[in-house]
């Protein structure tokens, strides 16, 4: 990997290993926020669906700065979690927080859209046959919602990739620490003379970004084909 | 195997309130849509939670509002054909037959794998999946998948509605042999008049959530005073053993006593089938006619006569031993002088007797 120096390839580890952690963590919040979404009644509907969006809908700089005052070190929840070994602030655990906080709501709406397709007269079929709850939801609903579930998790990685406001109000910008790729293309583009660095991490965002669209394609195609959709 | 059901539930506008037995062989639910049928149904499943009443199987309790009882309906072990037969889309034709056994303790051999895919001719479909299959393809898979699922009672909604005729005719006699050859009950939901001649062993009529009747099939249905599908659709229906294939394309059968020349059925000498006989298909004469075409000129008895509101009467004729009904008008049950006990002729067509309306049988 000489084609790229240590602090670029730095950039692009990090900034997978943060990609691939917020999704992985935020996947089974997601499915029961989904669930919630679209299944069941409950007061304040309206307002947890609200929550869910807000990072999609406020700008990130905004939201960076309320995970700062919740999770800084003098704050009382910061505080309490930093006891347990938990710590977040200038951390590239916070950058995993940060972009998994940011990407959350496009994938509980991809994995809601696809639990709204499924028929529950099918899981009460399941269940005439013997199958308890658990067994219908392993057996029927989740692999009926496996293309949405792949292509949440996907898009949900491809924007924690790419997040930037949030992680850099939060974690700022710490080479090798916080140091993410799309923080680490600004922080490039401010030295006079690096945009040849700057410009290799562009192409490789661009090509991590399609690659993932790409397998995403797929990968809902080939399952699609499997439960007979196409 | 018989199951004992009572079913109380308000709804808006609608109260629900059916008390029934079935025995071994098809229950017949019929009535119009609105009448509660797949309610009733559905309660017995376990899908739908009545405000009182009691479900039980033999001994087996499956549901009692009075003593809390109230199995899911994974612990209820009923084979459920569901009208659109809800296949599950992302498995093979041989996964969906075999989901119900993954959960069953112990396989009889009533649900023998083998037996039953081939009893429904499905061999050849068990690696493709749902999406790949016709409707009457994907019936048959239903009634593989809830009968592998080892049940102690079968519930049908409907099965036939989302079917064309055609396909109607390839699925029947399917449900013709689950009524000889199981020994558990079926609760069959139809409001169609053939489907209960065909396969109905015991019937409930339901109006407005209610049973307006109930009893054995061919007994409510030879009643002029029941008529389930209503006057214009009434017939009864004959269980008859084949005499003779003969050459000109008429098959000779007798029931109860009584010989009738039919079209050409399907069936060897010796088997047993079921014809129904619409009332509107048969005449009533006081002498014996002469010079006619009808191959069916029957001696007979007035049982009963039962004038209706309109213009229509409905007379129930003692043939040896099997009742028919003849519908005719008011005018011509006058001038007859139509009574009980009067000695007449039962006249009948031999084509008036449709293939649809004859199936095969097996007395129990």
């Amino acid at each position: 990997m000489d084609w790229l120096s240590p602090e670029e390839w730095n950039a692009v580890a990090l900034s997978l290993r943060v990609a691939f952690w917020a999704t992985l963590a935020s996947l089974p919040f997601a499915l029961l926020a989904a669930h919630a979404l679209a299944r069941s009644e409950f007061r304040g509907k309206q307002l947890f669906n609200g929550l869910v969006h807000l990072p999609l809908i406020l700008p990130p700089v905004v939201t960076g700065y309320l995970l700062l005052i919740t999770f800084n070190l003098q704050a009382p929840i910061g505080q309490a979690l930093s006891q347990l070994g938990i710590v977040f602030a200038f951390r590239w655990t916070g950058a995993a927080l940060a972009a998994a906080i940011m990407a959350f709501p496009l994938m509980v709406r991809a994995i809601r859209l696809s639990i709204e397709a499924v028929d529950p007269k099918l899981e009460e079929a399941a269940a005439t046959l013997g199958a308890s709850r658990v067994w219908v939801y392993l057996t029927v609903t989740l692999p009926m919602i496996l293309p949405g579930v792949i292509a949440g998790s996907i898009l949900s990685f491809a924007k924690a990739m790419g997040e930037f406001g949030a992680t850099i109000t939060f974690v700022s910008n710490i080479p090798g620490q916080t140091q993410t790729l799309p923080s680490a293309v600004y922080a490039f583009l401010q030295v006079p003379g690096a945009e040849s660095s700057a410009m290799k991490l562009v192409v490789i965002s661009i090509v991590i970004a399609m690659g993932a669209l790409l397998l995403s394609e797929a990968l809902s195609r080939s399952v699609a084909r499997k439960i007979g959709n196409t | 195997m018989s199951l004992s059901v009572s079913i109380k539930h308000r709804f808006d506008g609608f109260a629900l309130d059916a008390t029934f037995v079935a025995p071994r062989g098809i229950t017949m639910l019929y009535g119009r849509s609105g009448s509660g049928k797949t309610t009733i149904v559905n309660a017995l499943a376990g899908l739908f939670r009545p405000d009182a009443g009691r479900i039980a199987a033999d001994g087996h309790v499956l549901f009692d509002s009075e003593s809390g009882i109230e199995l899911a309906p994974q612990q209820r072990r009923v084979g459920y054909i569901f009208q659109e037969g809800r296949l599950f889309p992302h498995m093979t034709v041989r996964q969906n037959l075999k989901y119900g056994r993954w959960f069953s303790p112990e396989i009889t051999p009533a649900a023998d794998f083998d037996r039953i895919v081939e009893m429904l001719g499905i061999g050849d479909l068990l690696d493709r999946r749902p999406a790949r299959l016709s409707g009457g393809e994907k019936q048959r898979v239903a009634i593989g998948r809830a009968l592998l699922s080892n049940p102690q009672l079968v519930l049908a909604d409907e099965p036939l509605a989302a079917l064309d005729e055609a396909r109607k005719e390839e699925i029947l006699p399917y449900f013709e042999r689950l009524r000889d050859e199981l020994d558990i009950p079926i609760v069959y939901v139809s409001h169609a008049g053939t489907e209960v001649a065909r396969l109905a062993t015991t019937l409930v009529v339901l109006e407005n959530g209610h049973v307006a009747h109930q009893g054995d099939a061919a007994e409510l249905l030879s009643d002029p005073a029941v008529t389930p599908f209503g006057a214009g659709a009434a017939g009864v229906v004959l269980q008859a053993t084949v005499k003779a294939q003969h050459a000109d394309g008429i098959t000779e059968v007798t029931a109860g006593g009584v010989a009738l020349a039919l079209p050409q059925l399907p069936a060897a000498v010796g088997a047993l089938v079921r014809i129904r006989i619409e009332a509107q298909d048969v005449m009533i004469a006081t002498a014996r006619p002469e010079g006619i075409s009808a191959l069916n000129i029957l001696p007979a008895t007035v049982a009963m006569v039962r004038r209706g509101d309109g213009p229509g009467v409905l007379v129930q004729l003692k043939v040896g031993q099997n009742l028919l009904l003849a519908r005719i008008t008011q005018r011509s049950a006058d001038a007859l002088a139509l009574r009980e006990d009067l000695p007449v002729f039962a006249v009948l067509k031999a084509v008036s007797v449709p293939r649809g309306a004859i199936g095969d049988a097996q007395v129990p």
